[in-house]
């Protein structure tokens, strides 16, 4: 019997009364009775909190790639980045966390000037004018950046290098399905997209990632180049964290970036709820995804924020609409704002630039070792593959057993062949060293990764 | 007892705080100030310049900003303070759900256990999230009355999404290319959205005058062209669909598949299942029936669960239970595909499994009774300043209109959800559905009490004699509030998305 409800049974007989009722039932009557549900529900009888915690716990001790206790060289997409004690304070006041959409912006002002400030952070992160406030995570931001592309070309093929992360790849593909877009892969070689092997001609969309899954930094002037010429809109796909240090998508000329905001403030979290990042060029306002924040005054000319431009929206639009997106990702947006301001300008850079000082480190390392070898000779940021003497996922198990989670088997990620890389997936594992990597946890896991080849 | 006067009384929250317009972040910025400490890894620090391509490095450091901790903290503490919340006061805004979110859910969902997991930790080092998804996805087919789910949609309006990509999959598989799907004129902007995006066509079935689907109008609409119909019950204006099974039967004879969105599930917990109405294709909003945060818009989860002889499309990997009593992750055969870059909104999942352990059966069937119990109560309590729009039984929502408020003295939904901020309340849904004059749609949810609903209708009544008196007062609302009306005509005009943007 374990609930949050106010009423107390005085409460419910009085309001049934005041509506001429006697039971509960009442209620209900417009249900016909052939589909009542006689019986209640299949599930136990409510557990206190307590019981429930006792339940869960079960739960948390099997998880035993927990980072805090398992020392996480896992990437891809996902990084185990420093979150303060103040960070995960602010962003956990109920007045973000209990808020619904900013509907009403005369009491919404918190939550619309924090999107604002997150929305020109990716915009600097993006080199790109107009962000939106947020959508579910980097993959499917990526499914809206394609939409777009038709959108502002009638075209239908979408043409994405292998480079992209193998996950956002699959969920551009299962979307396709509705849409009708055809997705063609670009293959890479040495871990550098091959754009000549594929017929980019009547693109809508050009899609690149910088850096590329396998951890590599392509010069996108190729990938631009051939956007410019198929008159296609170049999407970046781009790591946020590495815009610290590294040419934005903008200045490479991307239309559109998308990305994964997961590293600004959010844990690990088994993959959501993340954030994905979205900015475009002002050419491209109109087709903007999802929601964005403006601007303006309120009525005795005060400086106040509001959901603008909402005309391109599902529930006003309806079937024309820009995009079906309404609920995102709105707390991690807000936390992202928090965690930057927390790292500000210096503050970024030295965890982008501790990243790439601690990946090169243990690619060093790890290249010493008999039978490991590089799947790319290209320069890399922050992340790395490498191919091994043995099946990445075996490996992974050894190495879990020394504490270590040695980061993630790409064929899993591709569930199979890729065309990212030419042959033997199952043999490479990517790697990844974040800032709160220390020299002495390195080391040892180079001296277990010999072990689990020896 | 109406208007009586109760202990306990008013639980309304005004005026909130911070008057004063809250510099952003980047104007606080003072070059050479930080707030961030990272850790002593004794890792050579060689020099980005011979790790990295100079054509890569960016000339010029990003701006982000440059503020103390202690601004940091002032400066999202105050814009906390210009912000309306649940934990804040009452928050009736129809359709969205916004009961109290117990704070046990949040406390499970940021233990490391869960939240520091990778998500591409191999299942056997994840068992235990592998077992948290499967019991879910077991306790939402329970309550659905469905055979299979997929937890990776990442919000109402993706679990839609990929409900029509498996409908699509579903017709291809029997070889039909079926084109068009069928939606109330009542529906939520996001089904015909998603109807777009899954490849279809819509067509708009009208309600009748009781405010449910016309059956007639249904069927003349069914062919061998329409691929399904989406259906939300009770429907967006409170109302059960009582002709559901007539329905159901019309749209399966034409070879239609049924798709239920779970925006109102919260209403029919325990008293009825979407699986018994004769749904093939159901979708959940958890923030909304389970209670987990909205976060200002966000992070929501939308799982999808389907009946038999669907679950062999749903998006995959899925965890499920393998020999032994481990688990590991399963493709369906004929999936559609990822839908979502992980697994969904993991931390949500979980939150909503701590509240349904909580309540079990018996708490979800309360939480449907009451929700249900204190939307009649309302609407009973106000019909004579603002009638409902259909004047009957109504469900865990009630759609009223302020059409008579508007006739005597030129008072709009807008003016009354405007003044109701300055009362301390959040505002209901205006302007929605689209097919009621001057709607005003309040959802109460169970969790306010009966004193904090006497205290709304207290506000509305005053709202309505301020109406009768002083009508441009209304029109002026709010004053109390952190910024009084915002010029929305000119943030559209002009478009000022980020600091950076020209003037």
């Amino acid at each position: 019997m374990a609930d949050y409800l106010p009423h107390t049974k005085e409460d419910v007989t009085s309001m049934l009364s005041f509506l001429g009722m006697t039971s509960l039932e009442d209620l209900f009557a417009q249900i016909p009775q052939a589909l009542r549900l006689a019986r209640g529900l299949d599930l136990d009888d409510g557990l206190s909190e307590p019981d429930v915690a006792a339940l869960f716990a079960t739960y948390t001790r099997s998880n035993t790639a927990n980072a805090e206790v398992m020392t996480c060289f896992a990437g891809g997409g996902a990084y185990d980045h420093e979150v303060p004690a103040v960070v995960r304070a602010l962003a956990s006041r109920s007045e973000f966390v209990t808020a619904y959409t900013p509907y009403q912006p005369e009491v919404a002002q918190g939550v619309l000037q924090a999107v604002f400030e997150y929305q020109t952070l990716v915009s600097r992160l993006s080199g790109l004018p107009i962000p939106n406030a947020s959508l579910y995570d980097a993959a499917t931001a990526l499914v809206e950046a394609l939409n777009m592309a038709h959108g502002a070309t009638s075209r239908q093929k979408m043409v994405i290098s292998s480079g992209v992360h193998p996950h956002w790849r699959q969920v551009a593909r299962t979307f396709a399905h509705g849409t009708g877009h055809e997705i063609v892969e670009v293959p890479l070689r040495d871990g550098v997209t091959d754009w000549r092997s594929v017929d980019s001609s009547g693109a809508a969309a050009i899609v690149a990632a910088y850096p590329n899954y396998l951890g590599v930094l392509e010069d996108l002037s190729v990938a631009k180049g051939n956007a410019v010429e198929r008159d296609a809109l170049f999407i970046v796909g781009a790591d946020p964290v590495a815009a610290g240090v590294l040419k934005t998508a903008g200045q490479w000329g991307a239309d559109v970036f998308v990305g994964e905001g997961q590293a600004f403030g959010t844990p690990l979290s088994f993959g959501g709820p993340y954030l994905g990042l979205f900015a475009c060029t002002g050419a491209q306002v109109r087709r903007l995804p999802g929601r964005i924040v403006g601007e303006t005054v309120d009525s005795g000319d005060r400086r106040a924020f509001v959901t603008t431009l909402r005309a391109r929206e599902q529930d006003i639009r309806r079937e024309k609409a820009t995009s079906n997106v309404c609920t995102n990702q709105t707390l991690m947006a807000v936390t992202a704002a928090v965690q930057l301001g927390w790292l500000g300008t210096e503050g970024l850079r030295q965890v982008a630039t501790r990243c790439a000082q601690g990946s090169h480190y243990l690619y060093d390392q790890l290249l010493a070792i008999d039978g490991v070898e590089p799947v790319s000779t290209q320069p890399f940021f922050r992340e790395f593959a490498v191919r091994l003497p043995r099946p990445a996922d075996e490996v992974i198990e050894v190495m879990a057993g020394h504490g270590f989670l040695a980061g993630l088997a790409a064929g899993a990620l591709a569930s199979g062949p890729d065309p990212s890389i030419e042959s033997g997936i199952n043999h490479v594992l990517l790697v990844t060293v974040t800032e709160r990597r220390t020299k002495h946890e390195i080391d040892h896991y180079v001296a277990a990764l010999k072990g689990a080849l020896a | 007892m109406t208007g009586t006067p109760r202990p306990g009384g008013r639980a309304a929250a005004a005026p909130i705080m911070g008057h004063e317009t809250e510099p952003t972040l980047f104007e606080m910025s003072v070059p050479g100030r930080s707030a961030y400490q990272l850790r002593t890894t004794g890792v050579p620090a060689t020099p980005l310049e011979s790790l990295v391509p100079f054509e890569h490095l960016n000339p010029d450091a990003v701006p982000i900003a440059e503020v103390s901790e202690r601004d940091l903290v002032a400066h999202f503490t105050r814009l906390s303070h210009r912000q309306f919340s649940v934990d804040l006061g009452m928050y009736p805004l129809g359709s969205c759900t916004m009961k109290y979110n117990p704070k046990f859910c949040d406390a499970i969902a940021s233990d490391p256990g869960l939240a520091a997991v990778h998500p591409g930790a191999p299942a056997a080092l994840s068992q235990g999230w592998l077992e948290i998804m499967v019991t879910l996805e077991e306790k939402l087919c329970a309550i659905t009355g469905m055979s299979g789910a997929t937890l990776q949609p990442a919000a109402g309006a993706a679990g839609e999404l990929t409900g029509l990509l498996l409908m699509r999959a579903y017709h291809r598989a029997n070889g039909e290319a079926r084109r068009r799907v069928l939606i109330p004129d009542s529906a939520h902007g996001t089904n015909p959205a998603s109807v777009t995006l899954g490849g279809y066509e819509v067509t708009t079935v009208a309600s009748n005058a009781r405010g449910l689907v016309d059956l007639d109008a249904l069927k003349a609409a069914l062919d061998g062209d329409v691929a399904g119909i989406m259906l939300t019950n009770p429907n967006t204006l409170g109302l059960f669909e009582e002709e559901i099974a007539e329905i159901a039967a019309a749209v399966h004879d034409a070879g239609g598949l049924l798709y239920y969105d779970g925006a109102n599930l919260n209403a029919i917990l325990g008293a009825v299942r979407p699986g018994d109405m004769g749904f093939d294709i159901v979708h959940m909003n958890l923030h909304k029936t389970f209670a987990t945060p909205h976060g200002g818009g966000g992070p929501g989860a939308g799982p999808v669960a389907v009946a038999e002889h669907m679950v062999t499309f749903l998006p995959g990997p899925r965890a499920a239970r393998v020999e032994d009593g481990h688990f590991d992750w399963v493709t369906p055969p004929r999936s559609i595909g990822r839908v979502h870059g992980w697994q969904g909104n993991a931390l949500v999942l979980a939150r909503a499994l701590a509240y349904i352990d909580v309540h079990g059966g018996d708490g979800l069937t309360r939480v449907a009774q009451h929700a249900v119990l204190n939307a009649n109560w309302l609407r009973w309590r106000l019909r004579e300043i603002l009638p409902a729009a259909h004047d009957r039984l109504c469900m865990h929502e009630c759609v009223l209109t302020a059409t008579p408020l508007k006739t005597k003295y030129g008072v709009r939904a807008l003016d009354v959800a405007k003044a109701l901020l300055e009362e301390g309340f959040h505002a209901p849904t205006v302007y929605f559905p689209l097919i009621v004059d001057e709607a005003l749609m309040f959802e109460p949810t169970e969790t306010e009490s009966v004193q904090t609903l006497e205290a709304l209708a207290s506000a509305l009544e005053r709202i309505d004699q301020r109406a009768a008196t002083d009508p441009d007062s209304l029109h002026r609302a709010p004053q109390s509030t952190p910024v009084s009306r915002v010029d929305e005509a000119r943030a559209a005009r002009h478009l000022i998305a980020t600091a950076d943007a020209e003037r």
